[in-house]
């Protein structure tokens, strides 16, 4: 039996340096994770907008932007822009990229992060956009909005109470996609505990550690983001039981 | 541009492609094995099926597939005492993982039928199971399909990770010629079109799917 030969030692979670790079690797997670969702939310709403819209290119665009990244694996959208985007820039331009951003497999992971969830973001709002009553349109336009303001103070507040439990989901997505950065290097903490295993030899209890913070993590996400469904509930909808 | 570089090296990406293929087979059957015993038993009364079972679901939909790849690398060899190859770890997380969110579908597939179809079953004299296999089942599964159809979708593209514990798949070889030859652009542009064609057939047999689905709800 192997369990029986194998040596745990967990004090490769604190011990120097190891304890540090843990600590580091959760941090780097963690703001990845929400700058892509910052830059997801915009970005998915805007694009919700425009599916929504009657303005046929923005439909157009907006569609074929779901469906490409909806196709495609996001290692691939990852790769891109670590390797494949900056040779679109000339030459200099290249050379002006790698001196003033010291960490750009960090921002390459965080525009790829963010414009993959976008499109997921974009979908969820486009049916909650479209779930909304026609009469709720009229209303906000009978009462002197224009369509920046239409969206600005109704459909935007209203459509977001709708669907916060599916995009709670989906920033959850967006967080656990996190990891895959470490594919460009970016040390977040799964990179980070797999990179402690070729020194040490214990990546498992690395990765047990790692797997606990995102589980704590996304456990009190949804502890969390049940309370606000709960107090920005539309009254007359119907209530997930439970 | 220079697709020179895809025709050179066309043989060795494809090579690749049969890879990912594969992997994406074992893992769809295994997981939709898996994930309908699994869907099945959170729906179960039997508070020592039902708990364990949901513990397991929401452990691993908490947690990124990356991890749970290498998890299971580092802990096979552990509890067997032996190492496994590559193929057969990425196939085992794979399954372990989809498991969770095939349930999931099944669970939702399962409770859309009416209640009277369970009972009406029962009540004709069949058992438990013999009404799930019987009645619930073939019911279920015509609203799942188009669900289990975009979530294969899903798996397809996830196989693309599998390349971190050195699986040489498609993703991988491209990642490869590209650090031979230096063509960034034009390999990563041809990979995003290749997964984006065969994603879109799979998408789109979902879409319609569900479609037909519907139509026949309305008659």
């Amino acid at each position: 039996m192997g369990l029986l030969n194998y040596q745990f030692d967990w004090s490769v979670l604190w011990r120097a340096p190891y304890g540090q790079m843990m600590i580091q690797g959760i941090f780097t997670t963690v703001h990845l994770s929400l700058i892509a969702w910052g830059l997801a939310l915009v970005l998915g709403i805007l694009i919700g907008v425009l599916r929504t819209q009657p303005w046929l290119p923005g439909r157009i665009f907006g569609a074929a932007y779901v469906q490409i990244f909806r196709n495609t694996p996001f290692l691939v959208h990852l790769f891109f822009w670590y390797y494949a985007a900056p040779l679109i820039l000339p030459e200099s331009g290249q050379q002006w990229l790698y001196d003033t951003v010291p960490n750009y497999a960090y921002w390459a992971g965080v525009a790829g992060l963010g414009m993959y969830t976008a499109s997921r973001v974009a979908e969820q709002f486009r049916s909650g956009f479209s779930s909304i009553p026609a009469d709720q349109y009229r209303a906000a336009y009978a009462s002197g909005l224009r369509t920046f303001q239409v969206y600005r103070w109704v459909i935007i507040p209203y459509g977001f109470r709708l669907i916060l439990p599916t995009i709670t989901t989906e920033f959850l997505t967006c967080f656990k996609n996190s990891a895959l950065t470490m594919t460009i290097g970016v040390m977040e903490i799964t990179h980070t505990a797999y990179y402690i295993d070729s020194f040490t030899w214990h990546g498992l209890e690395t990765t047990t550690a790692a797997s606990l913070v995102y589980l704590t993590i996304a456990w009190t996400v949804i502890a969390v983001m049940g309370q606000v469904e709960k107090r920005v509930y539309i009254p007359g909808q119907i209530r997930k039981a439970g | 541009m220079d697709v020179d570089v895809i025709v050179r090296n066309a043989p060795f990406i494809f090579g690749g492609l049969y890879l990912t293929v594969q992997l994406a087979v074992f893992a769809i059957g295994g997981g939709l094995v898996l994930g309908i015993l699994l869907g099945a038993a959170r729906l179960s009364r039997q508070p020592w099926l039902y708990y364990p079972v949901s513990g397991y679901v929401h452990f691993f939909r908490g947690l990124p597939l990356l991890l749970v790849i290498f998890w299971l690398y580092f802990l096979i060899p552990v509890i067997t005492g032996r190492n496994l190859n590559e193929f057969a770890a990425a196939v085992i997380a794979f399954i372990v993982y989809e498991a969770a969110y095939f349930s999931e579908i099944v669970r939702a597939g399962i409770q859309s039928v009416s209640r009277g179809q369970r009972m009406a079953g029962l009540s004709s004299g069949m058992t438990g199971v013999q009404t799930l296999r019987h009645v619930i089942l073939p019911q279920a599964l015509r609203t799942m399909v188009p669900s289990l159809v975009t979530h294969s979708v899903v798996i397809f593209q996830d196989t693309s990770l599998a390349y971190v514990i050195g699986l040489r798949e498609f993703l991988r070889r491209v990642n490869l010629v590209d650090a031979r030859e230096a063509r960034s652009l034009e390999l990563y542009l041809f990979a995003g079109l290749v997964y984006f064609i065969l994603c879109s057939a799979g998408t789109f047999t979902g879409k319609r799917l569900e479609r037909k689905n519907r139509e026949r709800k309305v008659r």
